[in-house]
């Protein structure tokens, strides 16, 4: 971050106070004693030093800073104010004036100066001869942090707040989350024994404890520096836990002794042998938090030894990738029977079964994100082919074209990034092409005969956002619209808003290239681009600016097997809606309709939003209630409404294709099974607003000719 | 929309600097030049954060904090003082008024980041 700073704001402001220092200084000698001059005065010098410091005056803050320190004390009452006191203020009054011009480009200040007035004041204080080297200006001075370790250790830190933390405006949580960006693996959990019953509980009072386990390369000093602002209302007790703990040697334990020399089975061994913890618990020694944070430290503990050992084996598994579908597959099915267990236990109000319920839900949603881990890969290799067809085309079409990539470590479903090839493949081209000059044309315009084309991928969300960048020439939004008028794809009289031009490149059979060449111009390449993003759930955005370049970015979901969706109820049909392009619900009630006179556009917050009713759109029949819902969706950057009866919520949806006999109803672009069994169509946005469009199109053109 | 900052201090330039820095870095920055001035401000409108100087003409900054800390609305806000002296006793003061943090002047525009972020999140 950089904040230019104008340091005129200073020097003004740092003249004004010294002339009211000037002023009050001889009010001063007039009545030595009076506390409110003493304290102006004061104010005066501790301001030209705080923010003479903060602009950069350091000579101007060290200076006054000796003032200030003898100020104090008069302040203080631990010395008083006397002529000497006076004058040899007015001289360093004087002595900053001079330093201040002398930093405005005037004369330098008289050093010798300044030291003699130091000196002076010094002499002043008491036991000054003593203390004489004691009043060197004061420092933020932090202990250097540790040189840290090569290798990660385990702290366990125990943070005790005192129950009046929240008054002082702290938020634990902060704390906590600053602890977490300290270390590789963070473990935290609460203990909340003192917690009183609910009618005692006063929320203004922090009951909680906490236990940590940090892995990190940080020194303990890090980890207590977090905790600054808060020393003395927290106990704070850091112990470094590795060293005996992860070092210490096995030592076989009594009962796998006594089962090896055959004097019990293992049975009756396992029998006696309940976890430690329940049975402490049971014996009411230690509540079962306590036992969760002992656990926790085992775990911590285990997990660093269990890497040591994990780097010195092998550290990855090759299986074939079918393996991997079928396991995504199996998680699927999990995720909808787990959603029916869900159902039934709310349903039969079992409390039992709900926590069962509740267990299985935590353990499939982790199951579900480990095994989407699994099939994440780098997009890095794809990156890497690029560079060959870069440079073969720049070649081959006598340009100069440097290709740099970034986040190569970003990680996609690998069954995105199959399919991600083709469509990257002719946005390039088409970059390289179309949008790079040659280098003669380049460098009449003052550029870089070197085109650059820029390639990166970041996530954002539960998306992934690949850009492809160039410095070209960039698209020309009235060129695109002559074209596409020439060959009637658009009405001639059409006002298109530039970004609604950029998307006409993708329109079937458009090309802008003057001739063909072999690598594009035929018109083929960008509404593939757009098919190969659609299937993907993804969608595409053109930013450019002519002369300067373009850039397009593909947003892609993660993954294509299982997406959060907005189930919705029209009639006795359900629908989900991809909640990634889901904006915001409103409603819909019998008057707007009206006021709308017949139109399917509806004000929201003074924007004009068109609606699709989804009723309408798929015959479905019954009466829509009174106040209906719109799902108002971002569709290709265009707000777009849908109308249902009623909103159920969040779901988490395993998508299942329809099957070859529905491969032509491409408003869906697949279904789910729902809990209670029932089946679900996912309806894709982007295609039922294509189709609701054309259709209007054909209706209203014979009106318009 | 930003979080909004409420920075306190009789210093226009060090206002100007605290502004910038915090207009910066996303932000929305309301100033006060004394105590007496933050106090009517901030009852007319509340903010999410209050950063301030402790010595000011008029209301110091400690009575400020004192006064904040006894209304509803200020109650559990992440309070900040700016202070020069890196004595204890002026922070504990600052702390058993209801002071969140600490920041010491001089510092630099990174710095007053970090520690907001530390207290706002």
């Amino acid at each position: 971050m950089s904040v230019e700073i104008d340091t005129s704001a200073f020097t003004e402001e740092a003249y004004e106070l010294l002339s009211e220092l000037e002023a009050s200084l001889l009010e001063l000698e007039e009545s030595p004693g009076d506390q409110e001059l003493i304290g102006r005065v004061f104010r005066a010098m501790h301001t030209i030093k705080g923010s003479g410091a903060m602009f950069g005056f350091d000579e101007v803050a060290e200076f006054t800073h000796e003032v200030e320190t003898v100020f104090d004390m008069a302040r203080n009452k631990t010395i008083s104010v006397t002529k000497p006191l006076i004058d040899l203020t007015l001289a360093a009054r004087d002595q900053i004036r001079a330093m201040l011009d002398a930093a405005a480009g005037g004369e330098p200040a008289n050093k010798d100066n300044a030291q003699r007035i130091i000196q002076g004041l010094r002499a002043l204080l008491p036991g000054a001869n003593a203390s004489a080297g004691a009043a060197a200006p004061a420092t933020n001075k932090k202990p250097p942090a540790q040189a840290s370790d090569h290798e990660p250790h385990v702290y366990r830190i125990r943070i005790k707040p005192s129950p009046e933390l929240f008054a002082n405006g702290t938020n634990p949580l902060l704390l906590l989350g600053e602890l977490r960006e300290l270390g590789e693996d963070c473990q935290i959990i609460a203990q909340y024994d003192k917690l009183p019953p609910l009618e005692n509980l006063d929320p203004e009072r922090c009951y909680t404890t906490w236990e940590v386990f940090l892995t990190t390369k940080q020194s303990e000093n890090a980890i207590r520096d977090i905790f600054i602002f808060v020393e003395d209302q927290c106990e704070l007790n850091i112990r470094l836990l590795d060293r005996e703990e992860v070092l210490g040697t096995d030592v076989q334990k009594l009962g796998n002794i006594l089962v090896q020399r055959g004097d019990i089975p293992e049975e009756a061994l396992e029998k006696v042998l309940k976890p430690i913890g329940d049975r402490l618990v049971e014996s009411g020694v230690v509540s079962p938090s306590q036992v969760k944070a002992a656990l926790a430290e085992q775990n911590a503990i285990k997990a660093k030894r269990d890497k040591k050992v994990q780097a010195e084996s092998a550290t990855s598994v090759r299986v074939p990738s079918e393996k991997l579908d079928n396991l995504v597959d199996l998680v699927g099915e999990l995720v909808t029977v787990q959603a029916r267990l869900n159902q039934t236990a709310s349903t039969r109000q079992d409390h039992d079964l709900q926590l069962i319920a509740e267990e299985v839900e935590r353990l499939t949603g982790e199951l579900r994100d480990n095994t989407m881990s699994i099939r994440m890969l780098a997009i890095g290799t794809t990156f890497n082919k690029f560079k060959r067809l870069v440079r073969d085309l720049s070649t081959e079409l006598g340009k100069k074209i440097e290709l740099t990539t970034e986040g190569a470590e970003t990680e996609l479903d690998k069954t995105v990034i199959d399919q991600l090839n083709d469509p990257l493949v002719h946005i390039i081209r088409n970059s390289i092409d179309h949008g790079i000059e040659t280098p003669e044309v380049r460098i009449s315009k003052g550029k870089n005969p070197e085109g650059l084309i820029h390639l990166s991928a970041i996530h954002s969300g539960a998306n992934v956002l690949i850009r492809v960048e160039d410095d070209g020439k960039g698209l020309d939004p009235d060129a695109l619209v002559r074209k596409a008028i020439e060959k009637g794809q658009i009405p001639p009289d059409a006002q298109l808003t530039d970004k609604e031009a950029f998307q006409l490149i993708f329109g079937a059979g458009f090309s802008m290239a003057e001739k063909i060449t072999n690598v594009s111009g035929r018109g083929v390449g960008m509404d593939v681009v757009r098919k190969s993003i659609d299937a993907l759930r993804g969608s595409i955005d053109i930013v450019s600016e002519l002369g300067k370049g373009t850039i397009i970015t593909l947003k892609l979901p993660l993954t294509l097997a299982i997406i959060e969706g907005l189930l919705v109820r029209v009639g006795d049909e359900l629908f989900v809606l991809p909640l990634a392009a889901v904006e915001e619900c409103v409603e819909l009630s019998r008057q707007d309709v009206v006021n709308a006179h017949g139109r399917h556009v509806i004000n929201v917050r003074d924007e004009i939003v068109p609606y699709i009713r989804i009723r309408d759109r798929f015959d479905i029949g019954g009466e829509p209630p009174d106040i209906e819902q719109i799902v108002i969706s971002d569709v290709e950057g265009k707000r777009t409404g849908f109308v249902v009866d009623s909103v159920i919520g969040q779901h988490q949806t395993v998508i299942k294709s329809l099957g070859k006999n529905f491969e032509h109803s491409e408003e869906f672009s697949g279904a789910t099974i729902l809990g209670d069994g029932t089946v679900a169509l996912i309806l894709d946005l982007s295609k039922m607003v294509r189709y609701v469009e054309a259709e209007e199109e054909d209706l209203t053109e014979p009106v318009a000719a | 929309m930003g979080k909004k900052i409420m920075t306190v201090d009789d210093s226009s330039s060090v206002r100007q600097m605290v502004g910038l820095t915090l207009k910066g870095a996303g932000y929305d920055v309301v100033e006060a030049v004394d105590g007496q001035d933050a106090l009517t401000k901030l009852k007319a409108s509340p903010v999410d954060m209050v950063v301030t100087d402790l010595n000011m003409p008029n209301m110091d900054g400690i009575t400020l904090i004192k006064e904040l800390r006894a209304l509803p609305n200020f109650k559990f806000i992440p309070i900040v003082m700016l202070t020069t002296e890196s004595q204890a006793g002026r922070k504990q003061e600052g702390k058993a008024a209801g002071a969140t943090g600490w920041i010491v002047k001089p510092f630099k525009p990174p710095q007053l980041l970090e520690v907001i972020k530390k207290v706002l999140g």
